[in-house]
């Protein structure tokens, strides 16, 4: 049972970091509709932009505030180049611009700021703390306390301030949010931003885990049966989605794997997704489209 | 700007650098085409980077200091394959028929995709393919693999290598009776390799042998290291690679399991596979048939005739001795000599692909030769034959203190007889599946 209990929190824990990747995601889909594929590497590109500060000396805190920097231009620059010129065409034409977006991304990363694998010390110690006879990661107790500040911080960015309701506007109905004045460019700009923060906080928490290197971006791969488990439109499904993800693979890993070879973790968690895409396709939190026909 | 301006600025551009790099490509007629399929960019990229550096600053050193191999130059090229099996034939396929009349008497496909999607269109070609640490392991027996040639430390010795080290440790053979020993590894092919002769070895020795596959990439692992807890191995033996292993490291760590219990296997023995786990990898074990350090006689000579007049190929200088750079300089050392040794029975000139399969076969490299070369306790003396295209067998095991790789052994060598049969079996299958008649080795010379 004790085993059982320390599977089963183990996962939940893990499963945050998973939601940490998904929530970037989720906050470009709500607003614009569209699937950033470049969400990892905009993950991969912020994370070696504050090693690299670092290793140029330059102190933590300063390094994440000219991360943010970075960030915010990037932002605007995406949204100038790559989307504004691509206004009112079809979803599937943005989602290839996306596509493009993260091999540039990538290749930029690689091409400033080196192909070698860094490290990266938060300060946060990953070592065993037994809670009872039950075994927790303190690494993964942070990610969790940090998905649930991040959560809460969007959620009064959301539903507090100006542009967080100009951004739910957008979010409910473009037309009708365009017709009241809201300037859609900027809250482009502004949601593209508060994703790549998002995608930073991700990036330096699984860049303090593996190190940080190329295959940070592929992290999204985690994210997306946490997304269609937890609906692309919710911030509070993508928690849960991680949560569902993370404890359902732990518990399969060690309980099932062993019967079939092992090693199913990748693809048990889209197992499970398809298994939700044909009970609730929308996912758990996700808004079910209605359509006139 | 005009249209036409704009065009004619493009077509100059296209001419310059179509010319361009021609020109600087462009082999003079005793020259010796070494062929480089590389991945500088994508997920492995800096696992690549320093071992390109290691072969290109060897070559450079042949050319420029010892005057090419008797008076045959390299020339080289590169051809980006980012690790994958299509690129890598699009490299190969680009590659295969030389450069200006420059001919290929060796291959390296760098990267085990590669190395299976070609080993039988090489085969055809007449090509050899040099596999270090990688490959099909029952390319050891030529008489099948004519032109594979899986040198230095199959999956397969790196097993036994361990096993032996582990002996060592325990105090014999007699005391791994009862013993747990774990094996982490990448679930793919190159992961589950080593399942076969770890099977025959806990069988010989009574340990017990557990398998815990971790699937690609592998950058969450809490379920396969709750596992290891829950079975509280001896020893574990890491078979990850990429991200894989710097995760695995970190989540030992977090799950108690002590990194000095730990041996990371040929492709888990890196510098960049450890410089991530941070102080979880203090301690960590690791065997390789490249150790890591810069102090060997071959640094010496390419520090002062390469490095330091700045024709290094390294971009990073900290990389110099990386156990990834040193990889390079032995990879290319091995294609060197084995020229070498071709060039003593067809002549000092450029090789084709067959001959250069001859001087693989009729490759000697001992400890007076590794002397010479200034490879001596970086490199394991090297003698392949028809029979035998994985000569060596032995790994020394490092251990990383934090900043650098220390050496805790010598050459620890692997129970090859013992695996033979295993090989034997496999290559046996291969070639009645293939409807191939192995030649006779005895006859070769």
């Amino acid at each position: 049972m004790i085993f059982f209990l320390e599977t089963l929190i183990g996962g939940l824990l893990a499963g945050t970091m998973y939601s940490l990747v998904a929530i970037g995601f989720v906050l470009i889909f709500k607003a614009s509709g569209v699937f950033n594929f470049a969400q990892g590497a905009m993950l991969l590109f912020s994370a070696l932009t504050f090693v690299s500060l670092q290793e140029h000396g330059i102190p933590f805190l300063q390094s994440l505030l000219l991360t943010v920097v970075v960030i915010v231009i990037g932002a605007v620059a995406i949204e100038r180049a790559v989307l504004r010129p691509l206004m009112n065409r079809s979803q599937i034409t943005l989602f290839m611009a996306t596509l493009g977006l993260s091999f540039i991304l990538e290749g930029l990363a690689q091409g400033l700021m080196g192909a070698e694998v860094r490290a990266l010390d938060l300060g946060i110690e990953d070592t065993p703390l037994m809670l009872g006879e039950v075994m927790v990661s303190q690494f993964d107790l942070v990610a969790a306390s940090t998905a649930a500040v991040l959560v809460t911080v969007l959620a009064l960015l959301f539903n507090k301030t100006h542009i967080g309701i100009s951004l739910r506007a957008v979010a409910d109905d473009t037309r009708a949010a365009l017709s009241i004045g809201i300037n859609l460019n900027r809250i482009w700009q502004i949601v593209w931003a508060v994703a790549g923060c998002a995608g930073l906080v991700a990036g330096l928490l699984w860049g303090a885990r593996q190190g940080v290197q190329f295959s940070l971006s592929l992290v999204v791969l985690k994210a997306l049966p946490v997304l269609i488990i937890g609906g692309f439109t919710s911030i509070g499904g993508a928690i849960v989605g991680g949560l569902i993800v993370g404890a359902a693979e732990n518990l399969a890993e060690v309980y099932v794997g062993p019967s079939i070879g092992g090693g199913i973790t990748p693809w048990f968690a889209y197992f499970l997704a398809l298994v939700f895409l044909h009970v609730r396709p929308a996912g758990l939190f996700g808004e079910r489209a209605i359509e006139r026909v | 700007m005009t249209g036409s301006s704009k065009l004619s600025i493009l077509a100059a551009a296209l001419m310059l650098s179509t010319f361009g790099s021609t020109s600087l490509a462009r082999a003079a007629p005793n020259e010796q085409f070494f062929p480089l399929a590389t991945y500088r960019v994508g997920a492995y990229a800096s696992s690549g980077i320093p071992v390109w550096a290691g072969m290109i600053d060897y070559l450079r050193y042949i050319n420029e200091v010892e005057g090419g191999v008797n008076g045959v130059k390299f020339v080289w090229q590169e051809c980006e394959s980012e690790w994958t099996a299509e690129k890598g034939i699009e490299c190969y396929e680009r590659f295969k028929k030389g450069l200006d009349g420059a001919p290929v008497a060796i291959y390296h496909p760098n990267g085990a995709p590669a190395a299976y999607a070609l080993s039988d269109k090489a085969a055809a070609d007449r090509i050899p393919l040099i596999t270090l640490g990688y490959g099909r392991t029952e390319a050891t027996d030529g008489s099948v693999f004519p032109h594979n040639f899986p040198v230095m430390l199959t999956f397969y010795s790196e097993a036994s290598v361990f096993i032996n080290y582990v002996a060592q440790q325990e105090g014999g053979f007699d005391k791994l009776k009862g013993k747990k020993i774990a094996t982490v590894y990448h679930d793919s092919a190159y992961g589950r390799e080593t399942q076969g002769p770890l099977d025959l070895l806990a069988k010989k020795y009574g340990f017990e042998n557990i398998q815990i596959p971790v699937a690609d990439p592998g950058n969450e692992q809490s379920a396969q290291w709750r596992q290891v807890r829950q079975a509280k191995p001896d020893w574990v033996f890491l078979r990850t690679w990429g991200v894989s292993t710097p995760v695995a490291i970190k989540t030992a760590a977090r799950f108690g399991f002590p990194a000095n219990r730990i041996v990371g296997d040929i492709w888990a023995s890196s510098n960049e596979d450890v410089l991530p786990a941070g102080d979880a990898g203090k301690g960590y074990l690791a065997l390789t048939p490249y150790p890591g350090g810069a102090e060997f006689e071959i640094h010496k000579r390419i520090k002062q005739h390469i490095l330091d007049k700045g024709k290094s190929d390294l971009k990073d200088p900290k990389s110099f001795g990386s156990v990834y750079y040193n990889s390079g300089l032995i990879n290319a050392a091995i294609a060197v000599e084995a020229i070498r040794a071709g060039q003593k029975k067809f002549g000092n000139r450029p090789l084709t692909g067959d001959e250069g399969r001859w001087g693989l076969e009729n490759l000697n490299v001992d400890d007076a030769r590794l002397k010479q070369i200034g490879f001596h306790g970086l490199m394991q003396p090297l003698k392949l034959s028809c029979n035998d295209h994985e000569g060596g067998g032995a790994a020394k095991v490092q251990q990383w203190d934090g900043a650098k790789w220390n050496l805790v052994t010598d050459w620890v060598h692997a129970d090859r007889k013992t695996l033979r049969p295993l090989i034997d079996a496999k290559s046996a299958a291969y070639a009645k599946e293939k409807g191939i008649t192995p030649r006779d080795c005895s006859k070769e010379s």
